[in-house]
C-alpha cells in the first residue's frame, strides 16, 4: 500500500493528476482540491506525482502495508 | 506521522517564490520534474551542471534550478551553452529553449549546433505558441490555426522541429508529450548521457493560448489530446502516410555515433601542442 500526500500550498487545481490516475483514486473535493477518496486501489505507480506541473502530489511506499492515503493542508517548503 | 518531501525541494532556490508562475497546468513544470527526476537518478552534482537558457515561458525553468544556470538572450541559449561546453568540456551543459526560441530567432544555432555536434542536452518545450509574449503564431503553429498574430488563422506550414534537426545531423533525437512521463524521462536520460549534440522535442500544452487556439479549454483535455493523437515510433512504421497525418510520433527518432566536436578539437590542439 501506498501514501499520496498532496501539499495544497503549491497545488493549483489543473485537475490532471485526477484525471488521469489509472485506478481513479483521487476526486476533486469541494473547492477543486484533489483529495485521496479511494486509498485501497493505488497501485503507487506515481502517474500523478510525475504529472503534477506544480510538484504538489508525493507518493510514498508504506512500509507497514498500510493506505494512509491524505490530504495535508500545509506549504509543501521542505 | 511521518513528514514527506517533495525529491524536487532538493534542486530548487529557496530564493524563489513558490508556486512557481507557469500556468495552472502548464506542461512546462512536468517537463521540469521529469528532467530533475532524471538528473538525480544519474547522480549528477549540481556544480556539474550548466542549464542554459533563452527568453519564453519555458525558458524561466533554469531560474527555478540550484544549478549553475544562465538566462540567456532570446534564441541564443545554445551559442552560450557551446561557449560553455568548448571552455569546459567536463561540465553537463543543458539547454532549455521554447519553440520560438530554438526555431524562430534561435532557428539558425540550432542547425549548426547539431552540424557541429557539440555535446549540449538540448530540451525544446513545443507548444505551438509564443506563450510568455501573448500567444502569437510560432513557426511550429499548425496551418489554419487562428492567433493572436494569425485572426484569420495561419498560413504558415509548420516546421516539423525533430526533422530539422535530425537533418542537420544532430547524435540523438527524440520526441515525447508531457502526457508521457515515463518515455519523457527515457528520453531525458538518453539525452543526457549522449556523446554529441542531443535534441528531445518535449511536447507540452500551453493552457492559456495554444488550448483556447484549438479549441481545447482545460489542461486535462490538452493531455487527453497528446494521448490520443500520438503514434509510437514502432507504430507509425506500419502506418500510411494518410493515417499517419495529423499524428505525433514519439520515441526515439535518431540516435548515431559521429565524433563530437570537443573530440575533434582536443585532438587538433593535442597534435598541434605535440613538439
Ligand atoms: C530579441 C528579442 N526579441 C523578442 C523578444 C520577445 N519575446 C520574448 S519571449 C518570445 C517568444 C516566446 O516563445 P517561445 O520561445 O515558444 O516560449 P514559450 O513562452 O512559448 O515557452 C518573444 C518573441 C525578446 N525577449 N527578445
Ligand atoms: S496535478 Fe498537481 S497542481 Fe494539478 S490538481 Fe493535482 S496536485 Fe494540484
Ligand atoms: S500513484 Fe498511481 S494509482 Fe496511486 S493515486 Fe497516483 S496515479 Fe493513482
Ligand atoms: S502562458 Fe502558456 S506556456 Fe506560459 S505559463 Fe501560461 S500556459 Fe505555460
Ligand atoms: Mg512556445
Amino acid at each position: 500500500m501506498t501514501r499520496v500526500d498532496i501539499y495544497r500550498g503549491w497545488c493549483k487545481r489543473c485537475g490532471i493528476c485526477i484525471a488521469f490516475c489509472p485506478k481513479h483514486v483521487l476526486d476533486a473535493d469541494q473547492g477543486l482540491f484533489p483529495t485521496v477518496t479511494d486509498p485501497e486501489q493505488c497501485s503507487g505507480c506515481k502517474l500523478c506525482e510525475m504529472r503534477c506541473p506544480d510538484f504538489a502530489i508525493v507518493v510514498t511506499k508504506d512500509e507497514k502495508g498500510k493506505a494512509r492515503g491524505k490530504a495535508k493542508s500545509g506549504s509543501a517548503t521542505g | 506521522m511521518r513528514e514527506t518531501s517533495h525529491f524536487v525541494h532538493k534542486y530548487l532556490r529557496s530564493s524563489k517564490r513558490f508556486p512557481h508562475i507557469w500556468c495552472a497546468g502548464c506542461g512546462i513544470g512536468i517537463f521540469m520534474q521529469a528532467l530533475i527526476r532524471v538528473i538525480d537518478r544519474l547522480g549528477y552534482s549540481k556544480d556539474a551542471v550548466v542549464m542554459v537558457s533563452g527568453i519564453g515561458c519555458s525558458s524561466r525553468l533554469p531560474v527555478y534550478v540550484d544549478f549553475n544556470t544562465l538566462h540567456a538572450t532570446h534564441g541564443r541559449a545554445l551559442t552560450f551553452a557551446t561557449g560553455v561546453k568548448l571552455a569546459n568540456p567536463d561540465l553537463k551543459v543543458i539547454t532549455i529553449m521554447g519553440d520560438g526560441d530554438a526555431v524562430s530567432i534561435g532557428g539558425n544555432h540550432l542547425i549548426h549546433a547539431a552540424r557541429r555536434n557539440v555535446e549540449i542536452a538540448s530540451f525544446i518545450v513545443n507548444n505551438h505558441v509564443y506563450g510568455m509574449t501573448g500567444g502569437q503564431s510560432s513557426p511550429t503553429t499548425a496551418y489554419g490555426t487562428k492567433t493572436t498574430s494569425a485572426p484569420y488563422g495561419n498560413l504558415e506550414a509548420a516546421f516539423d522541429i525533430s526533422g530539422l534537426v535530425e537533418a542537420a545531423g544532430a547524435a540523438f533525437v527524440g520526441r515525447t508529450t508531457v502526457y508521457h512521463t515515463p518515455l519523457m524521462e527515457r528520453l531525458v536520460e538518453k539525452s543526457l548521457t549522449k556523446k554529441g549534440f542531443s535534441m528531445v522535442e518535449v511536447l507540452a500544452q500551453c493552457v492559456t493560448y495554444s488550448g483556447r487556439w484549438l479549441g481545447l479549454n482545460s489542461p486535462v483535455e490538452m493531455m487527453a489530446w497528446q494521448r490520443d493523437n500520438s503514434v509510437t515510433v514502432e507504430k507509425a512504421q506500419d502506418l500510411t502516410p494518410d493515417e499517419l497525418a495529423g499524428k505525433i510520433v514519439i520515441g526515439v527518432l535518431a540516435d548515431r555515433e559521429r565524433p563530437s566536436y570537443e573530440d575533434e578539437y582536443a585532438k587538433l590542439t593535442a597534435e598541434k601542442l605535440k613538439v
